[in-house]
Parts: C-alpha cells; sequence; structure tokens
C-alpha cells in the first residue's frame, strides 16, 4: 500500500490556565486504512521517539459510539464527511501532502484541559438535571404491558441515538447545546414512560443548559450538518414546543 | 486449597429466592451512613451505583472516561438474552440456563447461572420503564431475534446499537441519583490500588488524570466494575482505555484471579489491515443470522468473489455443522475460520479473513429489509474496509473480544477478600469458557441491578465494620507504592514506547494463548513472558510529566500491569490439559477436531494466588458440581 506524508498543524496547550498555540508536524508512512486517530498514534510515537510530550486527546472504542474523540479538523468537527467521528475518519479523505488544521471542540461551556482535551462535564449536567425516567429498579410491569408502536419506538431511538460528543456545540456559531438538549428531550418525550416528568424535564434541562454557558440556537443547522449520528434538528421543534408548553402552563 | 463458592442449598430453582429471604438487611434511616465505592460505570458499575443510591447508600462512583456514558458496554451491538418466551417457541428459564451452561463447555457455576437466568426477564422489564427503545412489532410488543447459537428467539434488541441504549438507559438512572444527592460521580480518576485494613476492602487509591495528584476514598465496600482484560492481546474489540488494572492491583492484594487463560475469540471482525491498526472493530454476529460464511474450495484461488461460482464455494460452517450452520457458538465458528486460513484458503491481502456473504438475504428478502435489520452495521462495515456489503461480501475474521475471567467472586459476587465485590466482566462467575452471544449485557445488568443491592445489603448489614478514615496507615501505604510506581515509569528513559511493548506482549499471548494452544507454545510463553516483563522495566520510554493529563503515564502503567498478568494467563493455559470452549489445547481434541472436556480432572475453576513478581503464583481450585445440567459434550453438528 502506498503511503503519504501530511502535514498536521494541532492546538498544543499544556494546562487549562496556560496559553496554547498551533505546532506543526510532518507525519510519515500514513496509509489510506488509517483512521484520524491512528495517524495522531503514528504523531504521537514520533513524539515518544523525540522525547518530547505528545498530543492529548480523547479516544476510547474506536467505532464511532463512546462520543469520546472529538476535535475539529480543518475547521470541521470530526473532520470532513458526513455521519461520523473522528476516529471513523479515514485518511483516504486526505492526500499525500494535505495539511490538516487539528484544534480542540471549543466553547465556553468546555474549557480545554490539555491539547485536544476539554472538558464536557457539562452534559453530564444537563442530564443529571432532568434527563431520565424516574424508575426505581424493581419497580417496572412487564415490558410487553406497554404496547409502543414500531414508528414511535424507531422514532425514539433516532433521538436517543445521541452519543454526546459535543460536535453540536462546536459547530454553532453561538456554542449552542441545543441539538444535544432536544435529542434526550426528544427520545423521552416520544414514549409513553416519559410522559409524567415532561414538563418538569424540559424545564430544568434548559435551565442547566444555560447556566452551563450554552449559547442560543442559531438556527442554522450546522450542529445536524456534522452530527455523527445526523440527529435531527426536527428534535429541535420538539424541545422548543414542550418547553414553550411548560412555560404557559406556568411550570 | 479448595474454594467454597458459598452456593445456597436447596434446589436450583429456589435457591435465589430463599437465600433472599434470609439474607441481611440494612435499615433504609442507616444505609446513609454507608459509603460505597464503585469503579467503572459501564453496565455493571452503572446499573449497581444508582440502584444502591436508590436504596439510600452513598455511593461515589468512578471512570477513567471523561463521562460515565461512555464506558465500553456503549460498544455492543447484538442484544440482550432474557427467558421472556415472547415468541411461545420453547423458551423458559431453565433453558436459558442450560443454554449459558452448555455453551460455556460445563466450567461456568450452576448456581449463578440460574439465578443470571431467572433475573434476566426482571433487566427487560426495568429498562422499556427507562426509557430503553427496543425494537418493537407493528402491534407494539417487544420484537425478538435469535441470536449466536441459540435455537429460540430470546434476544432483545435496539437496532444494532443495544448496548449503547441500555446504558444509556443505566447512566440516566445514575445521574437521576446524582441529581438526588446520593450519588457522586468521579470522572477521570483511575483506580491504582486497594486499601486493605483489617483484612477488609475499605478504600482505594485513584489518580486524578487530570492534575495527576493521587486520592483516597475510604468505604465500607469496594465494588469492581472494570471490565475484561481482552487488551493484553494488544489488538482487540475492546476500547483503548480497557484494561486490567484495577483487577490486577486487587490481585496483588490478595484476590484471587479465576481462569484468566479464558479469552473469547469472536469470530465476525473486520480483518486487521496493518501494522497502525490500533484495535478491531466486531461486526455483530447477528449478521450471522443471514449471511452466509464462505471460502474458495482451493486454496489460492484469486478470483473476485463474484467470479467463484457455488461450486467453487465451500460454506464450511454448513458443511461441518448442518444443525446450526453459520450459527455455530463463537469459539468454534472462530476455530473454523482459523482452520481455513491455516490452510491456504483464507481471502483477501493477508490471506487471513473469510467471507460473510449477503448475497442470499437480499435476494430472499430485498435489500431494504436487509438494510432494517443491519444498515448501521454495514455502513461501519463500508465505512472502515472502503466496500460494499451490499454487493460484495464483508470479509471477516476473529478477534479478542471477551474475557470470560476474571476475579474469583463467591454466590454474593465477594471475592475472597471481604468488602471486595466484582461484577460484570470483571468476575468470572456465569461464563465458563465460553460466552454466548448478547449475555454480557444481561450478566452487567443483573449483577447490578439485581444481585448486588441484596448481597451487599447482606455484608454491610452482618458485618461489624469499624470507622476507617484516609489518614490511616494503608492509605498512606498504598499511595507511596503508587507514587514509586509512577515515579519509576518516568524515570526509566529507555528507548521503546509502551505501544511497542506492549504489542510485542500481544503478539506472543496472540500466538500462544489465543485459538489453540499447545504445551510446548505454553512453556515458550511463559519464558518470553518473563523476558518482555523484565526488559518492560529496563527500557520502556515514557514521556511528559506526572502532574497533568499525560495519556502515555496512564497507558504505561496499565501495560506494566498486562506484563505481570500474562504470567497467570500463561500458567493457567498450561495448567489445564483439556480442551473446552475458547480454551483449545491441540493435544486434547476429538476425532473430528472439536475440544476434548476432561471432566475427571478439570471439572473446576482455577484461581491463582499472586505470591510476589516473579514468583510462583499458587493455584487454588473450586471444584464444579452439576446437578441440573447434565455434563455432556458439546454437539452442534
Amino acid at each position: 500500500m502506498s503511503t503519504m506524508t501530511v502535514k498536521v498543524r494541532v492546538w498544543r496547550q499544556p494546562s487549562p490556565d496556560q496559553e496554547g498555540r498551533l505546532v506543526d508536524y510532518a507525519v510519515d508512512n500514513v496509509v489510506a486504512d488509517m483512521s484520524f486517530v491512528e495517524m495522531i498514534d503514528v504523531l504521537n510515537e514520533q513524539l515518544v521517539a523525540k522525547g518530547e510530550d505528545t498530543v492529548a486527546f480523547d479516544s476510547d472504542c474506536r467505532e464511532g459510539i463512546c462520543g469520546s474523540c472529538g476535535c475539529v479538523v480543518n475547521g470541521v468537527p470530526h473532520g470532513p464527511g458526513t455521519g461520523k467521528t473522528a476516529c471513523q475518519l479515514f485518511m483516504r479523505a486526505f492526500t499525500d501532502g494535505d495539511t490538516l488544521v487539528v484544534e480542540p471542540f471549543r466553547a465556553k461551556a468546555f474549557p480545554v484541559l490539555k491539547d485536544l482535551c476539554v472538558d464536557r462535564g457539562a452534559f453530564d449536567r444537563i442530564i443529571a438535571a432532568g434527563g431520565y425516567i424516574s424508575a426505581n429498579t424493581g419497580a417496572a410491569q412487564d415490558g410487553n404491558q406497554m404496547l409502543i408502536g414500531k414508528d414511535i419506538a424507531e422514532k425514539a431511538f433516532d433521538a436517543a441515538a445521541c452519543i454526546g460528543c459535543g460536535a453540536c456545540v462546536a459547530a454553532c456559531k453561538n456554542a449552542s447545546a441545543v441539538l444535544f438538549v432536544s435529542a434526550k428531550v426528544a427520545h423521552l418525550s416520544y414514549l409513553p414512560q416519559g410522559q409524567p416528568e415532561r414538563t418538569r424535564r424540559v424545564v430544568r434541562m434548559v435551565e442547566q443548559m444555560e447556566k452551563e454557558g450554552f449559547g442560543a440556537c442559531s438556527n442554522e443547522g450546522e450542529c445536524e450538518a456534522v452530527c455523527p449520528k445526523e440527529i435531527s434538528t426536527l428534535h429541535i421543534q420538539i424541545l422548543q414546543r414542550d418547553y414553550l408548553r411548560a412555560v404557559l402552563r406556568g411550570a | 486449597m479448595i474454594l467454597d463458592g458459598k452456593v445456597p442449598s436447596g434446589p436450583i430453582e429456589a435457591k435465589w429466592n430463599n437465600h433472599k429471604d434470609h439474607i441481611n438487611l440494612v435499615n433504609p434511616a442507616n444505609r446513609r451512613k454507608h459509603t460505597v465505592i464503585v469503579v467503572g460505570t459501564g453496565l455493571a458499575g452503572a446499573s449497581a451505583a444508582a440502584s444502591l443510591g436508590e436504596l439510600g447508600y452513598n455511593v461515589l462512583a468512578l471512570t477513567i472516561l471523561d463521562s460515565p456514558r461512555r464506558s465500553h458496554s456503549i460498544a455492543a451491538q447484538g442484544g440482550i438474552n432474557a427467558a421472556k418466551n415472547y415468541k411461545n417457541d420453547g423458551d423458559s428459564v431453565f433453558r436459558l440456563f442450560y443454554d449459558t451452561i452448555k455453551g460455556g463447555d460445563y466450567r461456568a457455576r450452576e448456581g449463578n447461572v440460574y439465578r443470571l437466568a431467572q433475573v434476566s426477564v426482571d433487566i427487560i422489564d426495568q429498562c422499556v420503564a427507562q426509557g430503553v427503545p427496543f425494537a418493537r412489532e407493528y402491534g407494539g410488543l417487544l420484537d425478538n431475534r435469535s441470536f449466536g447459537g441459540a435455537q429460540v428467539s430470546r434476544t432483545f434488541y435496539a437496532r444494532g446499537a443495544t448496548g449503547q441504549q441500555l446504558l444509556i438507559g443505566a447512566y440516566s438512572a445514575l445521574m437521576r441519583q446524582v441529581d438526588a444527592g446520593s450519588v457522586k460521580i468521579l470522572p477521570r480518576r483511575e483506580m491504582l490500588d486497594l486499601v486493605m485494613v483489617g483484612g477488609r476492602a475499605r478504600g482505594i487509591v485513584c489518580r486524578n488524570l487530570i492534575t495527576g495528584q493521587y486520592e483516597r476514598y475510604a468505604a465500607d465496600a469496594v465494588l469492581l466494575c472494570t471490565g475484561g482484560y481482552g487488551n493484553a492481546y494488544y489488538l482487540s474489540t475492546n476500547a483503548g482505555n480497557c484494561n486490567v488494572t484495577a483487577g490486577w492491583r486487587c490481585a496483588r492484594r490478595g484476590a484471587y484471579f479465576a481462569n484468566p487463560s479464558f479469552a473469547q475469540i469472536h469470530p465476525t471482525c473486520i480483518p486487521e489491515s496493518g501494522t497502525h491498526q490500533s484495535k478491531l472493530t466486531l461486526m455483530s454476529e447477528s449478521l450471522r443470522n443471514d449471511g452466509r460464511v464462505w471460502v474458495p474450495k482451493q486454496g489460492g484461488d484469486k478470483r473476485s468473489a463474484s467470479d467463484i461460482p457455488e461450486s467453487d464455494r465451500d460454506y464450511y460452517l454448513e458443511r461441518r455443522y448442518p444443525a446450526f450452520g453459520n450459527l455455530v457458538p463463537r469459539d468454534v465458528a472462530s476455530r473454523a475460520a482459523k482452520a481455513v486460513c491455516d490452510e491456504g484458503r483464507g481471502v483477501g491481502a493477508t490471506g487471513r479473513s473469510v467471507y460473510l456473504d449477503f448475497a442470499d438475504a437480499i435476494k430472499r428478502l430485498g435489500e431494504d429489509v436487509v438494510r432494517e435489520r443491519y444498515g448501521n452495521l454495514f455502513d461501519m462495515y463500508q465505512h472502515i474496509s472502503d466496500e460494499n456489503p451490499y454487493r460484495e461480501p464483508m470479509r471477516i475474521y476473529p478477534a479478542v473480544h471477551y474475557t470470560m475471567g476474571g476475579l474469583w467472586v463467591d454466590y454474593n459476587l465477594m471475592s475472597n477478600l471481604e468488602g471486595l465485590f466484582v461484577l460484570g466482566e470483571a468476575n468470572f462467575s456465569d461464563h465458563g469458557a465460553n460466552r454466548l452471544g448478547a449475555s454480557a449485557l444481561m450478566q452487567g445488568l443483573a449483577d447490578g441491578y439485581f444481585v448486588i443491592p441484596y448481597t451487599l445489603g447482606n455484608y454491610i448489614g452482618g458485618t461489624k465494620l469499624e470507622t476507617v478514615t484516609t489518614d490511616h496507615d494503608a492509605f498512606k501505604e498504598a499511595q507511596d507504592s503508587v507514587d514509586k510506581r509512577v515515579k519509576g515509569l518516568l524515570a526509566a528513559n529507555g528507548s521503546k514506547s509502551v505501544k511497542e511493548h506492549h504489542r510485542g506482549l500481544g503478539r506472543v499471548l496472540w500466538d500462544r494463548v489465543g485459538m489453540a494452544r499447545n504445551r510446548d507454545g505454553l512453556q515458550q510463553a511463559l519464558k518470553e513472558v518473563t523476558a518482555l516483563r523484565g526488559e518492560y522495566q529496563q527500557n520502556v520510554r515514557v514521556v511528559g510529566k506526572g502532574e497533568t493529563i499525560n495519556k502515555q503515564l496512564e497507558y504505561a502503567l496499565r501495560v506494566d500491569d498486562f506484563m505481570e498478568f500474562a504470567d497467570i494467563m500463561v500458567r493457567d493455559a498450561l495448567d489445564r490439559e483439556e480442551s473446552c470452549g475458547c480454551h483449545f489445547r491441540e493435544e486434547y481434541q476429538t476425532e473430528d477436531g472439536e475440544c476434548q472436556r476432561n471432566d475427571g480432572d478439570y471439572a473446576y475453576v482455577a484461581a491463582w494466588e499472586f505470591k510476589g513478581r516473579d514468583k510462583e503464583p499458587a493455584l487454588l481450585k473450586e471444584p464444579l458440581e452439576f446437578k441440573s445440567a447434565e455434563l455432556k459434550q458439546r454437539n452442534y453438528k
């Protein structure tokens, strides 16, 4: 297999309180079947050989489902192409001599910890503020007692497919988390199990979202364009409808 | 020494209920006074932490990742088994129990497995209540499919992302308890030692992966829910951060490690494409429901798949196992793939892969139905391989996937160290020598939702626990030993990266403790592993500092533990002079090349006690009795 050399211009920032900058590296022996994060592995092996600190980045499952990896490649969260995370971006998307500018997901609510690692704890706090159904272990009725039509289950799944990577926030000029929040609200709003807490949930989640410093929806749909799970912005309508209804009812 | 699994007496159907009726309870008002540490937030950890939080315990839940929602349970695709018999096709608790025991080739403990089958039905109900969007039929009932060698349809699924949806369910239950104040999440923390006080597990020392600071946590019990150790092989389907460290550190403190050589090699993975490969991606074995596995009849046949006529194809699983065909258990399917590749009939550039062909399924069902069933898997395959599986067959090859071995636990999921409980893949208890498909999610959630809430209460309610704080000398000693390891690795300044060392270890394990093992190879491996361990200490290079995020240091600590741990993997494979499930010793096979068990001498759980680095570990045995599932040679023909 033929190899290529790519130039990588990557954000290096030693710690949250130190300034960062873009640093240039050349990475040799890149092959088309290599994933983007495997290419960063190769870069890091080069750095180890030179005795330099490696580029810190989060990565875990490497099959596009855990949502750990996330960085901006050439201005696009998770890089060129649609419906995939950075670990599922393959180097066949690039050609010999290309320059890849690699930066962390940037948002006020996602402070940089080091290099490409950011703190996405805000997402967990939003889920803790109601992104659940209160169902204590052991108190459930038989699963077939509740009939849920195939179409409803499918719609709920489409929303529940969100992997919480944060690309939607990084893509938005307002660093809005509305797609993320709407996916969870819609997932639970579609289902009969989600009805009892529907009003309380949406209000609390939106409040927490605002408290975390995410911006307002820009209505430009950049979030959907970069979402690895192609979560639809239609869910945002459900979020808005549920929120409006809750507010009108004085929740 | 003979180990006692403490399985309650009485008929197998009644053991668990009788046990629950007679164990100790903790008064609701007292529970908040008891702190419980849960290490790991996959299905086992998240479900345990959430359920214990609901009961009122004060729970600390640690994850090495930045959020509990990312744990590797999330990657499970195919489904979760439960003995609901919704399909009216003859399923029952007994059948699920029996299939699991048989699938595990009679090397699991009957009592635990029966309980697993019993609580399986409650898991589905619990997950539905949480809003898990399981696949449904048009009428609104839950859909099921047959999966991985089962002759009934008992697998519940959510497209090809069942693990993700179950984990999100458990994670949301967990975050609800965070909201309620009963659980505190400690993300980006790695447990590096267990703290024993007065013969009991009373806390841990962990490293804060952001600041590099050590943190001490004291508790009344420690629950390890830290997954499997498949990454010992370097390449596996596991996530990059999966490791043996928490379990191995407990083993170094005296916990027994059971059946460490039992590693499942999954038959349907995307083959390796080059040395850059950092992980192997599993394709759910649900694909084998409709895909047909074949290779060319003649070795060296370089024609493309579509140019090879039916008469020149060998559908070797259908030929060798007419009753189960493409649905034989994982170990059988993996070995068969290795055999045809060893014969030189493998396909692809490397010759180390076989075809998984959907042409017939597409003809029979239409492309739309195939897309609906497997769309996301096909997309994933196409994305990685750059080949279109709707047009040409997939290429697959076995890869290390799941480890049945783990810390030894009794019926209560407590290790031999009092107060140390082990749940999910991290323990050894339910899958014997081979795990059936869709049973890992079941076990993780069974342990977390329905077993530990009872058995932990039994321990806490029945034990006089002195107050222990993190000022105790045992915490200082543990922290000092962690610090010494960290400093030692940072100072080594050798010439090879952690990854190179890890790759070397993986090669030895894959070649010698992989799909086929033999005495000579294992004896050789014992020497090789010792040499690699010595070299690692001398010649590893770990860049960066200790007081910051340092992924190289995290990795170096984990590989250090894999290096020590590999020794008992090899010894375990060497000790077991029989073939069973994943453990195929070439010396012990039937005339048709199948596993030849030796129930007279080896119907035991092998539990290894660490005796010191470079010292021979001690072997303890728990004899296995089969009273409800008759001992039989597995036969899938």
